[in-house]
C-alpha cells in the first residue's frame, strides 16, 4: 500500500497548518479527522497556543519528528459533536487539549491518573495514535478527541489567554504538587521568564509563595516584579547576587531548555531543597554531589499533568484569576511568530486565532 | 606558644594517625579533654574502617588537617561519665559514628536532624567547640558528649556492630526519609561494598524486593545466596541492564567513584528515585530527559541523626543484622588501606583497637 494520503485516510475534511521538512517552515495543509467515536468529542478550534516544543518539534530538533507535521498542543475550542457514550460534555461545551490524546489505559500510572508517564501516552501531534493514524495538532480548524483527554475550560476564563494553560500551565501547576513546593509561606525559585516560567509566578504566588525570579536579562526585573507579582529578581550570572541568596530557596523550578549549570541552583536551596527541571536540556548537566548530599537535597524532572490534574489545574486557575500573557496573532503570522519565538521576542505566549483566521 | 597533640588536654591518648597525604598511617601520641559534665569517656574496643577514611587520610576532597587520626564507627565500653549524663553509666556498651557535635538549638538540630546542622562537628578531621583539633576511633578512648553518643543493644556483637555506626545509618535513613520501606517494592542497590552489604540486609528486613547491580559478575553467588538479595546485575551487561529497564521503584547508589547515571535511570520506573550516598571527587553528568520524562529524581542523603541512628541499630539488633566483618590488628592498618582501595575486603575491616593497640 502507498503511504496514507492525510486528506483521505478518515471521512471529517480538516485544514490546518503543517511543516513539511525539518526546515519548520510552516504551509497550509488539507488532512482529515476520524468520524466521532462513541467516546469521542469533536470541537471546532477557536485559539492554539505556541508552546516552544512545537518549534523544537517543526524542525525535529529532538529526532522524533515525522512530516507533515501539523503542531500545536495547548487547544481550546467549542464542541460540535459528542458519540453516544459521552457523558462529561455536551455540544457548545467550552473544552480544551493538551500534549496527550491517548494512553493505554490500565497500567498503574493511567491508573493512578498520571496518564502522561504511561509508556504508551499517545502525543497530541507527530504520534501514532490506536488505529495507526498520525496524530495532527491544533494549529488546524477541528479536534475529534477522547472525551478522557478533553478538559472543560471554567467559564470564567477566557479562552484565547486560557489556551497556554494546557501545556505551559500543567507543567508548572504539576511539580508545585508533586514537590510540595504549594505550601503557603515557601520560598521559591523560577529560573526562566518565558511562557513557562510568567505562568509559574502566578500559580506559585496563588498557592501563597514568596518568589524569587532567577534570570540571566536584568532587563526582565520589573516585568518580574511589577507585572507578574514576583517578589524578588536574581541576574544569574551576577555571582555576588546569587552568594548572597544561597541557602534561601526551598525549591527552584527551573524551566530553561538550553545547557546551563546547575550548580549555583543547588546553592541557593536551603537543606532539604529541592530542584525541579522541567525543561529538558539536550545534553547532560554536571552534577555536584557533595551539595546534594550535605543539604539532602534532590535534583527532580516532571513533565506535564495528567488529566484530572489538568482539569484542577484550570479549576484553580479560573479560581485565582491567572491566565497566560498572551500576544493573538492570525495563522498567515505563525512563521514570524516562529522566528520570535526562536529570539524570545513574545510576551509571553503567542495563540494563534484559528477560528478567524485559518481557512482553506 | 602552641600547645602539641600531646600536651593540650589532660587525658593522654594514643592512636594511629596519618600524617601527610600519603595516607600512611603510624602512632601517634596525643590527648583527649577532661571528661566534662555532659561527656563520657569511652575505652575503645573496635573501630570499622568507612571508606571515607580512606579519602580523608589521602586528601581527596581537599579539606585535610594533618596529623589526621581517622575511624567514625567506634564502639566501647564506659569508663567515665559527667555528672549530668543520665543516659549512660560505667560498663554500658556504647558507639560513636561520624559527629560528636553540632549548635544543638537550630531548627535542624530541634528536629534530630544534627547531621544538617550547619555548625555539626564532625568525629575527626574537624574543630571542636573549644577550637582543638578532634581525633577520630583509630585510637585507645575518646571523650564525647552524651547527646552524640549511642547504645549498642546486648544483642549486637562489638566487632560486626562497629560498621553500623556509619554504614548502616547511611542507607538506613534515606530508605526511611525517601519512603523505601513499603513491603513488595523493588530497590535496586549500586556496589556491594561496605554500604551495600548492609543495605540489602536492611532492606530485605523492610521486606523490599532487592537487585544488586555491580561491576563485579564474582560476586552474584554472594549477593544472592549469602546476603539474600533476590536479583543480581553485572553493570557492564547491556543486554540484561536492558531487559530491566523500568523495573525499580528506587536505587540506592553507593559507588564513591564517577560513574554513568545514565543507565541507572533508566532502571527506575517512571517517579522513580535515585538515592546517591557516595562521594566521587568530581561532578557526575546528569542527563535531564530522562529526568523530566520519567518524573524521576536524583536525592542526597549525609548519614543520620542520632536519634534516627539509636533507632538504626535498635532496628538491626531486631533483625539480627550486622556487617560482615574482617577483623585486623592495629598494626595492619596500611595493608588494609591498600586493600580497600582495590575493594578487596568482604565488606568492612574492623581494627581490634583494644587487643593490638599498643605504644
Amino acid at each position: 500500500m502507498v503511504g496514507n494520503q492525510p486528506e483521505k485516510e478518515h471521512p471529517v475534511p480538516a485544514f490546518g497548518l503543517a511543516a513539511r521538512d525539518q526546515s519548520g517552515v510552516l504551509s497550509p495543509f488539507n488532512f482529515s479527522r476520524r468520524a466521532t467515536g462513541e467516546k469521542d468529542v469533536k470541537f471546532k478550534v477557536i485559539y492554539c497556543g505556541i508552546c516552544h516544543s512545537d518549534l523544537h518539534m517543526i524542525k525535529n530538533e529532538w529526532g522524533t519528528s515525522t512530516y507533515p507535521l501539523v503542531p500545536g498542543h495547548e487547544i481550546v475550542g467549542e464542541v460540535t459533536e459528542v458519540g453516544s457514550q459521552v457523558e462529561k460534555f455536551k455540544v457548545g461545551d467550552r473544552v480544551g487539549v493538551g500534549c496527550i490524546v491517548g494512553s493505554c489505559r490500565s497500567c498503574d500510572n493511567c491508573s493512578n491518573s498520571i496518564e502522561n508517564y504511561c509508556p504508551k501516552m499517545i502525543l497530541t501531534y507527530a504520534g501514532t495514535y490506536h488505529d495507526g493514524t498520525v496524530t495532527y495538532g491544533g494549529y488546524s480548524d477541528v479536534m475529534v478527541c477522547d472525551e478522557h483527554f478533553v478538559v472543560r475550560v471554567p467559564d470564567a476564563l477566557p479562552l484565547d489567554a486560557a489556551a497556554p494553560l494546557l501545556c505551559a500551565g500543567i507543567t508548572l501547576y504539576s511539580p508545585l504538587r508533586y514537590y510540595g513546593l504549594d505550601k503557603p509561606g515557601i520560598h521559591l525559585g523560577i529560573v526562566g521568564l518565558g511562557g513557562l516560567g510568567h505562568v509559574g509566578v502566578k500559580f506559585a504566588k496563588a498557592m501563597g509563595a514568596k518568589v524569587t525570579v532567577i534570570s540571566t536579562s536584568p532587563a526582565k526585573k520589573q516585568e518580574a516584579i511589577e507585572r507578574h507579582g514576583a517578589d524578588s529578581f536574581l541576574v544569574s550570572r551576577d555571582q555576588e547576587q546569587m552568594k548572597a541568596a544561597m541557602g534561601t530557596l526551598d525549591g527552584i523550578i527551573d524551566t530553561v531548555s538550553a545547557v546551563h549549570p546547575i550548580m549555583p541552583l543547588i546553592g541557593l536551596l536551603k537543606t532539604h531543597g529541592k530542584l525541579v527541571l522541567v525543561g529538558a536540556p539536550e545534553k547532560p548537566l554536571e552534577l555536584p554531589v557533595f551539595p546534594l548530599l550535605m543539604g539532602r537535597k534532590i535534583v527532580g524532572g516532571s513533565c506535564i499533568g495528567g488529566m484530572k490534574e489538568t482539569q484542577e489545574m484550570l479549576d484553580f486557575a479560573a479560581k485565582h484569576n491567572i491566565t497566560a500573557d498572551i500576544e493573538v496573532i492570525p495563522a498567515d503570522y505563525v512563521n514570524t511568530a516562529m522566528q520570535r519565538l526562536e529570539k524570545g521576542d513574545v510576551k509571553y505566549r503567542f495563540v494563534i486565532d484559528v477560528a478567524k483566521t485559518m481557512q482553506a | 606558644m602552641a600547645k602539641s597533640p600531646e600536651t593540650e588536654h589532660p587525658q593522654k591518648a594514643f592512636g594511629w594517625a596519618a600524617r601527610d597525604s600519603s595516607g600512611v598511617l603510624s602512632p601517634f601520641n596525643f590527648s583527649r579533654r577532661e571528661n566534662g559534665d555532659e561527656d563520657v569517656t569511652i575505652k575503645i574496643h573496635f573501630c570499622g574502617i568507612c571508606h571515607s577514611d580512606l579519602h580523608a587520610i589521602k586528601n581527596e576532597w581537599g579539606f585535610a588537617h594533618y596529623p589526621m587520626v581517622p575511624g567514625h564507627e567506634i564502639v566501647g565500653i564506659v569508663m567515665k561519665s559527667g555528672k549530668n549524663v543520665e543516659k549512660f553509666r560505667e560498663g554500658d556498651r556504647v558507639g560513636v559514628g561520624v559527629m560528636v557535635g553540632s549548635c544543638m538549638s537550630c531548627d535542624y538540630c530541634n528536629q534530630d536532624l544534627e547531621n544538617y546542622c550547619p555548625k555539626m562537628i564532625f568525629t575527626y578531621n574537624s574543630v571542636y567547640h573549644d577550637g582543638t583539633a578532634n581525633y577520630g576511633g583509630y585510637s585507645d578512648m575518646i571523650v564525647v558528649d552524651q547527646h552524640f553518643v549511642v547504645r549498642i543493644p546486648d544483642a549486637m556483637p562489638f566487632d560486626a556492630g562497629a560498621p553500623l555506626l556509619c554504614a548502616g545509618v547511611t542507607v538506613y535513613s534515606p530508605m526511611k526519609y525517601y519512603g523505601m520501606t513499603e513491603p513488595g517494592k523493588h530497590l535496586g542497590i549500586v556496589g556491594l561494598g561496605g554500604l551495600g552489604h548492609v543495605a540489602v540486609k536492611i532492606a530485605k528486613a523492610f521486606g523490599l524486593k532487592v537487585t544488586v547491580i555491580s561491576h563485579s559478575p564474582g560476586k552474584e553467588t554472594e549477593a544472592v545466596d549469602r546476603l539474600g538479595a533476590d536479583g543480581f546485575l553485572v553493570s557492564s551487561d547491556p543486554l540484561k541492564i536492558k531487559a530491566a529497564f523500568g523495573s525499580m521503584d528506587y536505587i540506592i547508589d553507593t559507588v564513591s567513584s564517577v560513574h554513568a547515571l545514565t543507565p541507572l535511570l533508566a532502571l527506575l520506573k517512571p517517579n522513580g528515585k535515585l538515592i546517591t550516598l557516595g562521594l566521587p571527587d568530581k561532578p557526575l553528568e546528569l542527563p535531564i530527559f530522562p529526568l523530566v520524562l520519567g518524573r524521576k529524581l536524583v536525592g542526597g542523603s549525609d548519614i543520620g541523626g542520632m536519634k534516627e541512628t539509636q533507632e538504626m541499630l535498635d532496628f538491626c539488633a531486631k533483625h539480627n543484622i550486622t556487617a560482615d566483618v574482617e577483623v585486623i590488628p592495629m598494626d595492619q592498618v596500611n595493608v588494609a588501606m591498600a586493600r580497600l582501595a582495590k575493594s578487596d575486603v568482604r565488606y568492612r575491616f574492623v581494627i581490634d583497637v583494644a587487643n593490638s593497640l599498643s605504644k
